[in-house]
């Protein structure tokens, strides 16, 4: 189960429909508390693949280095990574559990002609398979 | 001893620790260190031909080892090493 705070996720919204029709990415930070996890804020991070963006996402070694720097400083937890896929489904493809890291929490969001349509969260078990993991919009009062 | 810092996804291999102090002459030195004393790390930092997996990059100081000599670039004790998970994918 993946808590979402409602800012963070208004956050991953906004960048994956400016994005459009170009896949966006970012880091997920918040806390880890026995069996669940809570996103409380992200950052916004350049695609930085070269060429085409619509179907693939890198993010470079030095945003990755800031985004553990900003967790510590913080007193937050890196918990994961967010990126888009336009006009598809928000479903894991082989090229994103290849290059996915354990612990992490992968969440996709699908934007169908630039509007939002749906997200999903994801996360690699023992065997290196992706496993669906249910996300809860926290609203803060 | 060299300082290697050890990425958020791979801590729970290191007991939680973020941090390690590694006795070493150059990166090799650390890839064996590690994969002695973690050897769950082991398979999330190296391939099937004991090279380090494409999809982990290694930093000395703010430099690529790809950059440099590869597992064969040198460290000193005041060294920082960070090792940092490749993070890419896409829809197809």
């Amino acid at each position: 189960m993946l808590n979402v705070e409602q800012t963070p996720l208004d956050d991953m919204i906004g960048d994956a429909v400016k994005t459009f029709p170009d896949e966006c990415c970012g880091f997920l930070f918040g806390k880890e508390e026995s069996n669940s996890r809570t996103v409380t804020k992200i950052q916004v991070v350049n695609n930085a693949k070269e060429g085409d963006k619509r179907r693939r996402f890198v993010i470079s070694a030095k945003d990755y280095l800031k985004a553990e720097q900003f967790a510590e400083e913080n007193d937050l937890q890196l918990i994961g990574v967010y990126h888009s896929h336009p006009n598809h489904p928000a479903i894991p493809s082989e090229h994103d559990r290849v290059a996915a890291q354990p612990f992490f929490s992968y969440i996709i969001l699908s934007v169908i002609n630039n509007e939002f349509d749906h997200i999903r969260s994801w996360q690699l078990n023992e065997q290196q398979q992706f496993e669906e993991e249910n996300i809860i919009v926290q609203q803060l009062n | 001893m060299a300082t290697v810092i050890i990425p958020t996804p791979l801590r729970k291999f290191t007991n939680n620790t973020a941090r390690l102090n590694v006795k070493a002459g150059n990166v090799q030195d650390i890839v064996n260190d590690l994969s002695f004393n973690f050897p769950d790390l082991k398979k999330h930092l190296l391939d099937e031909n004991g090279k380090i997996r494409s999809f982990v990059n290694v930093f000395v100081g703010d430099d690529d080892i790809r950059d440099l000599q590869n597992e064969h670039t040198s460290v000193k004790d005041d060294s920082v090493i960070s090792i940092v998970p490749a993070i890419a994918g896409g829809n197809l």
